[in-house]
């Protein structure tokens, strides 16, 4: 995923060194995603290439990192651009395309279960429940022991915890949808043939993106 | 010792052509200081299992023990005596009772069972100020939020010291904030000492709990292991 809004983010505040804006990133991010700071000036020169930042000349006062220091020298420092400030903003008001579905590879086990002999696709829903319910019981135990004062890391958390609660909840759905369809005398196709609602289907979604 | 053992249980219901197995072969021990979460679909055998846990049901076979005591061998009085002073039931239609405060509700169980007005009074209004709840102690049903009255019943469920807590989803239609402090809520009691059984299909909620154990058709088909120490997940993300 890039980084490039969240560094832009952290120089609209005023301008800072590569190291900082590591440091300064994964403090407020609950320290839960590390990053990487050749990853930092990797992205620091795309966007200097872009316009949407410059290095900060000498005589512009530099922000001292958290500990009161300024980082050693010889580092540049960066300044956000008004083509910076206005990416920044177009990024945050308007929504990412989410309309092309990823290929998910949990949904693609199961799918594939259903057809390959001798699986039991409920074991296979069941193995990943219990793996899944049991990472969200590490996560709780972590909120357990934080008091609500690291609102970044509380956000971060809920955010994973939702997430993997949605895979179980997509499990849940696809055990009982399975089961009731099995009931119905369902079979598993043999063969792959597009059928004509599919691919009017299919052509629709792609539509609405034009 | 544990506070509940539930030895091969199972359940059937009906006759003949009628008959329904609701539990099969269901094992479970349930330490003190421990929380269990049981989830399942509808129909998995997770509301009998809350029932004949606590001794409000019996079972077709097997055993349910309370604190090393066999509960089939006990003498109704006694039974009577366990659900009173043992157990405490959050189940989803035990309410509060909308004609008594707040405070009135959660002391109510300690004078049912003998304790004299004026301490069932104390220990009620002490476990609502545990609860921060203290300000709503004289406050009836209809002005307390749905947050606020399940986590009365929690605190009714608890007090006096019950060992046991068997819970029918405590969060029922609450929001995720809601739900997240009734969770920390029975939490807290297990860190005291009572050992709790949760039912839930929520898996954020259910996984406050030490131990998660997945029912289908009346069997336990998986459970998950105690987590290791926190730093575990964040050492492997760097």
């Amino acid at each position: 995923m890039s980084v490039r809004h969240a560094l832009l983010a952290l120089l609209s505040e005023g301008p800072k060194y590569g190291l900082q804006l590591r440091e300064e990133f994964e403090a407020r991010t609950g320290e839960v995603w590390p990053l990487n700071v050749g990853q930092v000036y990797t992205t620091l020169q795309r966007l200097e290439r872009d316009g949407m930042v410059e290095t900060a000349s000498g005589d512009t006062p530099i922000e001292h990192d958290a500990l009161g220091n300024v980082p050693g020298a010889p580092q540049k420092a960066y300044r956000i651009t008004p083509a910076g400030s206005a990416e920044l903003s177009q990024w945050l008001r308007v929504p990412p395309d989410l309309s092309s579905p990823p290929r998910d590879e949990l949904v693609m086990k199961v799918l594939v279960a259903i057809t390959v002999p001798g699986t039991d696709v409920h074991e296979i829903i069941q193995a990943h429940r219990t793996y899944l319910v049991q990472l969200m019981q590490e996560w709780t135990r972590l909120k357990e022991d934080e008091d609500g004062s690291d609102l970044a890391f509380s956000l971060v958390v809920d955010a994973e915890l939702f997430r993997l609660d949605s895979v179980v909840r997509w499990l849940d759905a696809a055990d009982g949808r399975l089961r009731r369809a099995r009931a119905d005398g369902w079979a598993p196709a043999r063969t792959a043939q597009a059928t004509m609602p599919a691919l009017a289907r299919r052509r629709r979604i792609g539509a609405r993106q034009q | 010792m544990s506070v509940l053992e539930m030895r091969s249980i199972s359940k059937i219901y009906g006759r003949g052509a009628a008959e329904v197995q609701a539990l099969r072969d269901i094992s479970l021990t349930v330490p003190a200081g421990t929380m269990i979460a049981v989830m399942g679909p509808s129909g998995s055998g997770k509301s009998s299992l809350l029932t004949i846990a606590g001794t409000l049901e019996e079972p077709t076979s097997g055993a349910v023990l309370i604190n090393g005591q066999d509960v089939e061998r006990m003498s109704n009085a006694a039974k009577a005596r366990v659900r009173r002073r043992t157990i405490g039931y959050v189940f989803q239609d035990f309410n509060l009772l909308p004609g008594l405060t707040a405070a009135e509700n959660v002391s109510l169980p300690l004078e049912l069972d003998g304790m004299s007005a004026r301490r069932a009074h104390l220990a009620g209004l002490k476990a609502l100020e545990d609860l921060g709840l203290g300000d709503r102690a004289r406050h009836f049903p209809d002005q307390l939020s749905g947050g606020e009255r399940q986590r009365v019943a929690i605190a009714r469920a608890v007090v006096g010291e019950r060992s046991l807590l068997l819970a029918d989803e405590p969060s029922g239609a609450l929001d995720s904030a809601n739900g997240e402090s009734v969770m920390r809520l029975i939490h807290t009691y297990c860190k005291r000492g009572t050992a709790a059984v949760v039912v839930t299909h929520d898996a954020q909620l259910a996984s406050w709990a030490d131990r998660v154990v997945f029912l289908r058709d009346g069997r336990i088909v998986d459970q998950t292991m105690p987590p290791a120490g926190p730093e575990t997940l964040l050492e492997q993300s760097s």
